[in-house]
């Protein structure tokens, strides 16, 4: 164990101070603009623990998507802002606080009385990587030891996409999500976009292939794949495209389809469910993350979207 | 030599801690939007490149150091278009708070 | 105290204040914001647990992190959907809050 460099008591602070930030800002502008910098500092935290493909996903889908998310929801209910300002309740604030003390003080002492010789899985892990064939033990636990809770993940994505969409009304449904943007050919968002679009592409796909053997993955990349898509239509280049079409539906199921039917084939040859054949894992994997990537990145970026808001024409 | 280069990332890096440090003071101090912009575009981006430059000696060959280019000129096109949207909304006046 | 153990201190302190938010405050948005507050708090002892599980040549345990990734996915799909919901209550009533005391303007007869 080594002690904490002046560094890192340092790194924890501003996350502390950033979190504090969030919590007491008067306006939910500041407060969101606080959570952002607070998900960029724990990004730090994160490659300071040695995680470097958690350091990816907070900054990708923890801070990035999410505070779009909240940003795009903090200009549309700005005239709730006066309506719903903190009622000095103060027998209310001072019971929480005493309880909050309480949770941090247990979870503190649970922290300090963790096993000493720290149990730990990396060894198995590492020694059954030559079999699976990647070179990434975090990419090996998601896609062979653990990869139901993948499957289990890549399907949450799209039936919190079907909540979305059921939150529309009855008229639009099938419609367009968000509102037409004015395409500004001389405009800044469309210098980005045509910049930007072809590099970010690039790098999200390659950080999909990567991930096999260095830190990345395919949520990672396939947030960045999303956050493209999302910037052209937010430049007015391409529309949201209506929810009711069937290529649309068909792209965002078939990567969980696909990650299910190799499940369920592992009954036929090794005899378990996400059971890979000997030899095959690798091409199976690489199957399964040739689907995900879009399914994920279609899904991301409909829900940062939202439900439908334009009537479907024709 | 390798004495020479540690020097050189030393005081490029302590260089651009100085120019970011410039910038948030002008972040705080500066009246408006649009002076704030401007401190922070102009001192962050050149804060960064002395950083970037400071890192390029301990980078592990040629590939790396692009990429560390690399990311400096994405930061610079991110925060200049960025300035430039905040900047006509502020013009605008249609800022939130 | 070595680097676990402080961020796993930091990530207890994070429980506690995105607790101390999502009590305290009545706008649903902060409420959601302070709630995303606790997830990463939580995800930060997992972390701890995976850094204190350093074997095998590894930084950490490669299980719990794998674990956090899935999590954060996860939980930023659950803010979408709370968002989405907040908005729809905000469309049908004019009002962001989930008081029961709350004054209703009538509802709008264009959303059904």
């Amino acid at each position: 164990m080594t002690l904490a460099s002046a560094l890192e008591i340092f790194l924890a602070m501003l996350v502390l101070a950033s979190a504090i930030w969030t919590i007491t800002a008067r306006g939910t502008f500041a407060a969101v603009v606080g959570f952002v910098t607070y998900g960029l500092l724990l990004t730090l935290v994160w490659m300071s623990l040695s995680s470097v493909d958690i350091a990816l996903t907070e900054a990708a889908i923890g801070s990035g998507v999410t505070g779009i998310l909240l940003l795009g929801a903090t200009a549309r209910l700005e005239v709730t802002e006066k309506c719903t300002a903190a009622r000095s309740d103060t027998p209310l604030h001072v019971v929480a606080a005493i309880v909050c003390a309480l949770v941090t003080i247990g979870l503190a002492a649970v922290v300090l009385a963790l096993p000493v010789p720290a149990p730990t899985l990396a060894a198995a892990a590492v020694a059954n990587m030559p079999a699976v064939g990647l070179g990434n033990p975090v990419a090996a636990v998601l896609l062979a030891y653990r990869a139901l809770d993948t499957l289990l993940e890549s399907a949450v994505l799209p039936l919190a996409l079907i909540g979305v969409w059921s939150l529309a009304s009855d008229q639009v449904w099938g419609g367009r999500p968000g509102f037409q943007q004015q395409l500004d050919r001389e405009g800044l968002l469309v210098f980005l976009a045509r910049l930007l679009t072809p590099f970010g592409l690039l790098t999200g796909i390659y950080i999909v292939w990567v991930g096999a053997d260095a830190p990345g993955g395919k949520f990672q990349g396939g947030t960045i794949l999303a956050a493209m898509w999302i910037l052209t239509m937010m430049a007015g280049i391409t529309d949201c495209p209506p929810i009711g079409r069937l290529w649309l539906r068909i792209v965002l199921i078939t990567g969980p389809i696909v990650f299910l039917a190799i499940g369920l084939a592992g009954f036929v040859v090794p005899g378990t469910f996400l059971a890979y054949p000997a030899g095959l894992a690798k091409p199976l994997i690489l199957i399964i993350e040739a689907a995900l990537t879009p399914s994920i990145a279609a899904s991301l970026g409909l829900l940062l979207a939202g439900p439908p808001e334009r009537m479907p024409e024709g | 030599m390798s004495y020479l280069l540690d020097i050189f990332t030393i005081a490029a890096v302590s260089v651009g801690a100085f120019f970011f440090l410039a910038g948030t003071v002008g972040l705080l101090r500066f009246p408006d939007t649009l002076t704030r912009l401007h401190a922070l575009t102009k001192a962050d981006n050149l804060g960064l490149g002395l950083v970037v430059l400071g890192l390029l000696p301990r980078a592990q060959g040629p590939l790396e150091a692009l990429k560390l280019v690399t990311v400096w000129l994405l930061v610079l096109l991110a925060s200049g278009t960025v300035s430039q949207l905040i900047g006509r909304a502020a013009r605008r006046g249609s800022l939130l708070e | 105290m070595s680097a676990a153990t402080l961020f796993g201190w930091c990530g207890a302190a994070l429980v506690g204040l995105g607790l101390y938010g999502l009590i305290t405050h009545p706008h649903p948005l902060r409420k959601i914001l302070a709630f995303n507050l606790i997830g990463s708090g939580v995800f930060l002892l997992f972390g701890v647990v995976a850094r204190r599980g350093a074997a095998a040549g590894m930084g950490g345990d490669p299980v719990p992190q794998a674990l956090v990734i899935t999590g954060i996915v996860v939980a930023f799909s659950a803010t979408a959907l709370a968002i989405a919901l907040l908005l729809r209550i905000f469309r049908q009533t004019g009002q962001a809050t989930v008081s029961s005391e709350s004054k209703h303007p009538p509802e709008r007869s264009a959303d059904s």
